[in-house]
């Protein structure tokens, strides 16, 4: 049995020795090209006129592209057919591509890119919510609006309220490997594409868009990103079809990446959000309305914003039930990078909303901000499950979210008591307090963050799988599916499936890329969902051959098919043992086929998007985390001094994998909250477009003392070996290093501190100002 | 432009090469020998992921020209597995899972080797602070550490 063991990477030997291949170290034929983007210094207006002749006369320049040279499709949207590929003659930001070079290396391409005479009709960008909101400047025709209850009438009656703004910023992936894409052509027009992309499927279908070919014209191969984040969802098109473009016009291999500062000038980034909230609520602090409107810059490109802010809206309630809440969505069209995926997919900009409003309604009674969340958590998966009262206010009604489904697995109960307990939070919480009262520059704070996630595509459809085993004779067995690795350790999971399937080590199981030949019609590997999805399609897949095996053997020794096992790299039939390498060859003789597919549809989930009602998820996954912070008060300067995690990943396929996970995006989590700040000037211009001014976490900011453990739990869904998806969920647990720092802020005087996000040291210093006398 | 002729030593093998005077050390061996254990991820000397060691003392291959490298020592993750043996260094990623994506996993290996070869007896803290040159966005550095300070109790001799 292979599953739940704490295996290291399936490709960990080839990473430590330097030999794991990843798109930019693949080796290309002779005579291969190279190519780079030329990219607008404007972010609004129309081009006049592109003088393209000194890009062309550079040394070794071999091709030159611009809109007006491609054949068919002028696009790289994953969504609305609104990113053309190369400028159409109007501009939408600064940093979008306007032709495409092709020269015989990296540096020539880059360098003849800065060649060209570009003029302008410059206009005035869209950048502000402001001037958006102004120029009613969206997606979709108005704001969306999910909720329920009369809320301004609820919140009118309430006998407390609070209200406030909160500003949250972006997040650029810095995946360490950058955008990559090869195109090598093929007899017949047909091209094979390695790219660094979460979804190959989306390549595939873009190319052969470009190429004017059906897809099957198009392969697309991808064995390992250096990072993906939801960054190379939708983000690596461009370098695909560009790629193919060129291949298709020269007939050369062509290869493209982006530089660091390309990639972060041309990509789209996390989504910044702006959250106007009002809460009403009683004496003791059970919630009784809120009202929440959502601002999010979306860029100039609809990408994948429609989703990502439904996300929002789906986690605006976080842990909580909310009796009457109004949640309201304004998608801003803007002229700045197309925002798009990343890690949570709007999930979190929601979810730290809600827990900003918890923080200000804790501080407005004076309540510990843990009891106040607890007494309005949704109600335990065991009170929802014996429930028969349907009384007006049953658990069952109490479990109802904003959007109509019932939360029936809520755990964070029994995980909050356990996280307090083992972070002793109700000692360093006194600690801290004394610590503060006697301490008037270095300040401390501590706060607890729930999680709550839903795990499934919001697009009903895309939550599909596929899958390809074969069995050879020897009893070796080559394993394919629709899943991408991009540092997850997907492979490895699902490798762990099948060969716990068959009875045998994982030696016997060989991952190979991710190829649109092999599994057709894949999703993203996003939302979480790739173990889920892949592990269940791989079982399938493998379960039909096992089946085949069986009954072919059970038919030989003349046994019963149920007394055939597969263990231990043996199969028995009744009395006779075998290897499973002996009995691959067997059922081989026997013209039994040992190749078969398989296939997996998400049960249960059905949502309707527009009117925010159904069951978009299939279930939850819970997290919880203590975090501990110091600040400088004079300074603004911080530290996390430790963090406490305790995550749910249900029956976990792979511990190490799993606490490996929930350790990094915690940090990613709290660098989104505290060092990682975007800055665009007032021309549009993004300023922080490179490691030397967007800053995130190093090793010497990890927390002194960072505990994390699994929470011991099944999945009640029945997923593959009940486990549950980790990807995503464990981003949001850096949540309460913000709060951490907020906290510590409120120790600097009397009031709500003004704390935006990311909370910056400077961010912090001015908010300590903001806080008036010492208390 | 004309090029020039480089004779260095990379891992102990005796290696020629024409470049662009331009040219960096981490362009030179990653296209012209072939050797893509050393990546970029910057190219402005920020993330560690191209570090490499130049007669012995550690450098980001993105900020040195491939000329510089003529008569000198160049030693790349390729080098760091003598004879097919992995180094205690790599034995302990493994074992610790110190690695998602891996696209780090070259340069904080490199540049971890080179902090053991000078302080065989770190710290945790002077662990962190030497590697907090190399950014890693999967693992949140954690079990990095605790691999780097298994490998030196294990190059020390002693049972971690
Ligand atoms: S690539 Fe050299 S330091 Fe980043
Ligand atoms: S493992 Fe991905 S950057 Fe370090």
């Amino acid at each position: 049995m292979s599953v739940a063991k704490p295996l290291p990477h399936d490709a960990a030997p080839l990473h430590v020795t330097g030999q794991a291949r990843y798109v930019d170290d693949i080796p290309l034929p002779v005579g291969a090209l190279h190519l780079a983007f030329g990219l607008s210094t404007i972010a609004r207006g129309r081009i006049l006129s592109m003088d393209l002749e000194p890009v062309r006369s550079a040394p070794g320049v071999v091709c030159v592209m611009t809109s007006e040279d491609l054949p068919f499709a002028n696009d790289v949207s994953p969504s609305a057919h609104d990113e053309p590929l190369l400028s159409d003659g109007s501009v939408h930001y600064v940093g979008q591509p306007l032709f495409l070079v092709a020269a015989t290396s990296h540096m020539a391409a880059r360098k003849a890119v800065r060649l060209a005479v570009v003029d302008y009709a410059e206009e005035t960008p869209i950048l502000t919510i402001e001037e958006a909101l102004a120029a009613d400047s969206r997606f979709e025709e108005g704001p969306r609006v999910y909720g329920r209850g009369d809320v301004p009438a609820a919140l009118a009656r309430a006998p407390r309220t609070v209200s406030g703004r909160f500003e949250i910023g972006g997040q650029e992936h810095f995946y360490l490997e950058s955008q990559a894409a090869i195109a090598l052509p093929q007899e017949g027009g047909d091209v094979i594409v390695g790219s660094s992309t979460q979804h190959p499927t989306e390549i595939q279908h873009k190319v052969a868009e470009a190429l004017g070919v059906p897809m099957h014209s198009v392969r697309v191969e991808t064995r390992r990103m250096g990072g993906g984040f939801g960054g190379k969802e939708s983000q690596g098109n461009a370098l695909a079809v560009a790629c193919a473009l060129v291949a298709r016009a020269t007939g050369r291999a062509a290869s493209m990446r982006y530089d660091r500062d390309d990639d972060m000038v041309i990509t789209g980034k996390r989504h910044d959000f702006r959250i106007d909230y009002a809460a009403g609520f009683d004496d003791d602090g059970r919630l009784l309305a809120v009202d929440v409107t959502h601002y999010t810059r979306c860029g100039w490109g609809m990408d994948l914003s429609l989703p990502v802010a439904d996300r929002a809206m789906l986690h605006a309630d976080n842990a909580y039930w909310i009796p009457e809440i109004r949640i309201t969505s304004h998608r801003l069209k803007t002229n700045m990078q197309s925002a798009t995926a990343f890690r949570g997919f709007g999930g979190p900009q929601g979810m730290i909303g809600m827990e900003r409003i918890m923080d200000h309604v804790a501080h407005d009674l004076g309540l510990d901000p843990v009891e106040l969340r607890r007494l309005n958590y949704y109600p335990s998966a065991q009170a929802v499950s014996e429930d028969a009262s349907g009384g007006r206010i049953s658990a069952k009604m109490k479990a109802l979210t904003p959007y109509g489904q019932v939360v029936e697995d809520f755990d964070l109960h029994e995980m909050t008591e356990a996280l307090l307990a083992s972070s002793d939070y109700a000692g360093r919480k006194a600690a801290v307090a004394a610590w503060n009262a006697a301490n008037p520059v270095i300040k401390k704070g501590i706060a607890f963050a729930p999680v709550k996630f839903g795990i499934s595509f919001t697009l009903t459809h895309l939550n599909q799988a596929g899958a390809l085993v074969h069995v050879y004779q020897d009893g070796s067995i080559h394993l394919n599916h629709g899943g991408t690795e991009m540092g997850q350790g997907l492979f490895q999971k699902v490798a762990q499936v099948a060969a716990s399937r068959f009875g045998v080590g994982m030696e016997a199981v060989k991952i190979t890329a991710t190829d649109t030949a092999k599994v057709p019609n894949t999703s993203a590997t996003a939302a979480s969902s790739g173990s889920d999805l892949n592990g269940m399609a791989v079982k399938a897949a493998c379960d039909t051959i096992r089946e085949r095996m069986a009954a072919y053997l059970a038919q030989v020794y003349q046994a019963d098919v149920t007394d055939v096992h597969f263990a231990d790299g043996h199969v028995t039939v009744g009395t006779e043992r075998m290897s499973f390498a002996e009995a691959a060859g067997k059922a081989y003789a026997g013209r039994i086929s040992l190749s078969a597919t398989g296939f997996y549809k998400t049960p249960k989930v059905d949502w309707d998007r527009i009117k925010g009602d159904g069951r978009p998820f299939f279930y939850f996954a819970y997290g919880a985390s203590v975090t501990e912070v110091a600040i400088d008060t004079l300074t603004g300067e911080n530290r996390i001094l430790r963090a406490d995690i305790l995550h749910d990943a249900g029956a976990s396929l792979n511990p190490a994998l799993d606490i490996g996970q929930i350790e990094g995006a915690y940090v990613q989590g709290a660098g989104w909250l505290t060092t990682e700040e975007l800055v665009w000037d007032d021309k549009g211009r993004l300023r922080t477009h490179a490691p030397s001014t967007y800053k995130i976490p190093a090793c010497s900011d990890r927390p002194d003392v960072f505990n994390v453990a699994l929470w011991d739990g099944e999945n009640r869904e029945d997923t593959i070996y009940r486990s549950k998806a980790v990807g995503e969920p464990p981003f949001m647990l850096g949540m309460s290093a913000y709060l951490a720092l907020s906290d510590a802020v409120a120790a600097c005087g009397a009031g709500y501190p003004a704390l935006n996000a990311p909370a910056t040291a400077e961010e912090i210093w001015r908010a300590i100002g903001g806080m008036g006398d010492e208390l | 432009m004309s090029k020039i002729h480089v004779t260095t030593t990379v891992n102990g093998d005796e290696v020629e090469f024409l470049a662009d005077p331009r040219e960096t050390l981490l362009d030179c061996l990653r296209d012209k020998l072939g050797m893509t254990g050393s990546k970029e991820g910057c190219g402005t000397g920020d993330c560690g992921a191209c570090s490499v060691t130049l007669d012995g003392t550690l450098v980001c291959s993105c900020l040195v020209l491939g000329v510089e490298a003529d008569g000198k020592q160049v030693g790349t993750i390729e080098g760091v597995a003598e004879g097919g043996v992995l180094h205690p260094l790599q034995k302990k990623f493994i074992e610790h899972a110190a690695l998602q994506c891996g696209f780090c996993t070259p340069g904080i290996l490199v540049a971890a080797k080179a902090l053991l070869e000078q302080n065989p007896n770190p710290t945790e803290t002077e662990v962190r602070y030497w590697l907090a040159g190399n950014l890693c966005r999967c693992t949140g550095y954690d079990k990095i550490v605790r691999a780097v300070m298994d490998a030196a109790a294990d190059l020390r001799g002693e049972a971690a």
